[in-house]
């Protein structure tokens, strides 16, 4: 069983309909409990960092921090892989679970030169995979996933793939059974439901 | 690479999609569920259904319809018409929307843009403007106009001038539709595209007059769009967007292929 975390977070529901259409079992849940107990948990996200205020509050922070702790697979996506770092500038006042260290960071205005649109929004490539990368196995460099976000996470040892938008950032994130991917895989066609399957397969 | 964007727009009627000729004749084009995935699976980035009576009859949108295309629908998906308050954007991301696009009710109320991009995220609100070129005018590109109720009333206002308005609000992407060149088929207003794209930072979706790859070719170049949208080129078997994908490629345009 998955646990997705509902924390009103947009893509929810697209996050589901995904998995289950890759024949997940899937339990939509606020209930520290019910993710201490899971196999998997999947946090879905998409918006505003300060939204994951509220997974502290409801005592999912200290579940998650536990079950990652004692092996449990655990996939972030978007605002999800963000909350993994140790916090983002968007909401400088909420902490991430600290995971990963470094901190969220806007794109800037510019980037050699020249004027760089934000939100980064649309389908750009996975480039550097790292071949050991469990969520990645079957996605060849250069695969084309869908993003939209403001906010990116910095290059870190257990990156395992960047994208470039204003230079190189964290496409996806993954150490042993945590692992996090900035773009929707619910929203990117093959690529993505490959993605969830690896995951859905652990 | 941050790669161009070619997105299906399905206008929809009374639960079909229908195409219209400069915002006039209608010709029915088939059923919505059916042809968002048919252009999901020809390439499509992105499917945008647009309940195109629901302004002016009062109408709210398809939930139904919404639903069923939705499902099983893995491409962001972008639905418009009849959104007035943040509680009918709710059901429309319900029944499983990612973006919702507002166009006469933001005019009408323009802190809906906030309201909306506060509760769901600014990423999921598209500010759509119907634009006339102010014939007669000294600078009819940038003087020209905001149309609103599916292009059959005037606002007086300058689209350049609502287009950062919408992004200061919080508005993730503008949707700009020219009726100057929809549904004629010989391209998109570049000059506008591009004069509306250096005012804001947000990504700009060119529409309207779409009728060739190398009209793509001119609005995400010259016209400096991030995507662009067509419906009719699409419906009716002129090409699908693989097809035009590998022109606009070889035009050295990046595009998502193999798609």
């Amino acid at each position: 069983m998955i646990a997705v975390i509902d924390y009103k977070a947009g893509n929810l529901t697209s996050v589901v309909k995904a998995l289950r259409y890759l024949g997940a079992e899937t339990q939509v849940t606020q209930d520290p409990e019910i993710v201490r107990q899971a196999a998997k948990v999947v946090l879905p996200g998409v918006g505003h960092f300060q939204s994951t205020q509220l997974l502290t509050d409801l005592g999912i922070t200290e579940a998650v921090r536990e079950g990652v702790a004692k092996g449990v697979w655990f996939l972030g996506v978007c605002v999800g892989l963000q909350w993994l770092f140790e916090g983002s500038t968007e909401a400088p006042g909420t902490a991430g679970l600290g995971h990963f260290a470094g901190v969220c960071e806007r794109f800037p205005a510019e980037y050699e030169s020249a004027e760089l649109k934000s939100p980064h929004v649309g389908w750009n490539s996975l480039e550097q995979i790292r071949s050991d990368s469990k969520l990645l196995q079957g996605v060849e460099p250069g695969g084309f996933v869908y993003y939209t976000h403001s906010w990116r996470a910095p290059l870190v040892s257990a990156t395992a793939s960047v994208t470039n938008y204003g230079g190189a950032f964290t496409g996806v994130v993954e150490r042993e059974n945590v692992m996090g991917v900035q773009f929707h895989p619910e929203k990117s066609s093959a690529v993505g439901l490959r993605v969830l399957k690896n995951f859905v397969e652990l | 690479m941050l790669t161009k964007r070619i997105i299906a727009c399905l206008d929809v009627r009374d639960g079909r999609v229908v195409k219209g000729i400069q915002f006039v004749d209608i010709i029915d084009a088939g059923d919505p569920a059916e042809l968002a995935h048919r252009h999901a699976a020809a390439g499509a980035d992105e499917i945008v259904l647009l309940d195109i009576t629901a302004t002016h009859e009062g109408r709210g949108t398809l939930i139904d319809t919404v639903k069923r295309t939705a499902s099983e629908l893995f491409v962001p998906f972008t639905v418009g018409g009849g959104i007035r308050s943040a509680k009918d954007a709710a059901l429309v991301f319900d029944a499983g929307a990612d973006k919702v696009s507002i166009n006469s009710s933001a005019i009408a109320r323009p802190e809906l843009i906030g309201e909306i991009g506060g509760s769901f995220g600014a990423q999921a609100v598209i500010v759509a403007i119907d634009a006339r070129r102010a014939a007669g005018a000294a600078d009819p590109v940038g003087e020209a106009e905001v149309f609103v109720s599916g292009g059959r009333k005037a606002t007086g206002l300058r689209v350049i001038e609502w287009a950062r308005e919408a992004e200061q609000r919080g508005a993730g992407e503008i949707l700009l539709t020219s009726m100057d060149t929809d549904g004629m088929r010989n391209g998109f207003d570049c000059e506008l595209t591009a004069r509306v794209s250096a005012a804001v930072q947000i990504p700009v979706i060119a529409s309207g007059g779409a009728g060739s790859a190398a009209h793509f070719a001119e609005v995400f170049g010259r016209g400096r769009a991030d995507a662009a949208l067509a419906a009719s080129i699409f419906h009716f078997g002129v090409t699908d967007s693989r097809e035009l994908k590998a022109e606009l490629q070889r035009a050295g345009i990046p595009v998502r292929l193999p798609c």
